[in-house]
């Protein structure tokens, strides 16, 4: 057999790997923290952004965001109570809760966290208003490997 | 495997019919195809469904900013972008797309969502049956 076939036993592994959340794919990075993703919560949050780590925001953010999921950011992201319990459970356990995420950001934005600001302050107002990147909340407009959960300086490519 | 143990053995026929029973039931309960959930739209419309009716209701915006077509694009046969995010959306129409329409509780969960932020209610069975019938139109 070829070595680069894999093998049903790769794919179950692979599967259960993926099905525990230590799928090397769904990896959250932050403040040099990096934590496995629960599959839920890969599934029904990065189905519409890049997966955020918990660990950039207070329980405090995390908890008015999912109590308020129906008007999340301007859209309905509302969940099933057994999908919303579980999903709230896990961003709260893993909250940010250093000294340097104590603080609730404005609007329970990420984007608005005094780390944020600090680590983009050389991102110019021009940069931020492409249509390629439009928001700041489109990581992987410029973290070519954000949807891994990797957000090393060296895999930055900002568009033109 | 000897089969004979199967013929010799009435409680092994047995468990085996059941174990068969149960695997049919749970893939019947999860899985549907995009014809089925038309169907059943259909049945709750009471009335044939109108493709053009569909395709109208998904480009047209209804009060708000965003129509369908915002994210999904005017003909969702390739990846569309999230109005707000950027996040790339998978193709919609079924056959570009052999995931679509084949769960009918994400199926549901999604026409809740997208039909808040669109039309600023749940859509109706009728316009459900529209837009899907619609979407089965549209091959390669």
């Amino acid at each position: 057999m070829s070595r680069t076939t894999p093998t049903l036993l790769h794919r179950v592994l692979i599967g259960l790997l993926a099905s525990t959340g230590l799928a090397h794919s769904a990896m959250a990075e932050g403040n040099g923290r990096t934590i496995p993703l629960l599959p839920l919560y890969q599934q029904e949050c990065a189905a519409c952004h890049v997966a955020y780590s918990p660990t950039l925001m207070p329980a405090a953010s995390w908890t008015h965001i999912m109590n308020n999921l129906p008007t999340h950011f301007g859209t309905d992201a509302s969940l099933d109570p057994a999908t919303l319990k579980e999903i709230s459970g896990w961003v709260n356990a893993h909250a940010g809760t250093y000294k340097r995420v104590s603080e609730m950001p404005p609007q329970d934005r990420i984007t608005r966290t005094v780390w944020f600001e600090r680590k983009h302050r050389e991102v110019s107002a021009a940069t931020w208003k492409l249509p390629a990147v439009k928001s700041a909340a489109n990581c992987a407009a410029c973290h070519t490997q954000a949807d891994k959960g990797d957000f090393n300086e060296h895999n930055i490519r900002i568009p033109r | 495997m000897n089969c004979s143990a199967f013929k010799r053995s009435p409680l092994l026929r047995a468990t085996a019919a059941t174990m068969l029973a149960c695997a049919t039931l749970l893939s019947a309960a999860q899985a549907a195809t995009p014809t089925e959930l038309l169907g059943g739209y259909t049945a709750l419309a009471g009335s044939a469904p109108v493709p053009a009716r569909g395709q109208e209701f998904f480009t047209k915006t209804h009060g708000k900013e965003w129509s369908c077509s915002s994210c999904h694009g005017a003909v969702p046969i390739q990846t569309g972008k999230h109005a707000s995010t950027g996040k790339p959306i998978a193709a919609l129409a079924p056959a570009f797309n052999a995931e679509r329409f084949t769960d009918k509780a994400k199926t549901e969960k999604w026409f809740r969502r997208n039909c808040n932020d669109v039309v600023g209610r749940e859509c109706t069975p009728s316009e459900k049956a529209d837009l899907l019938s619609w979407l089965i139109t549209l091959k390669p």
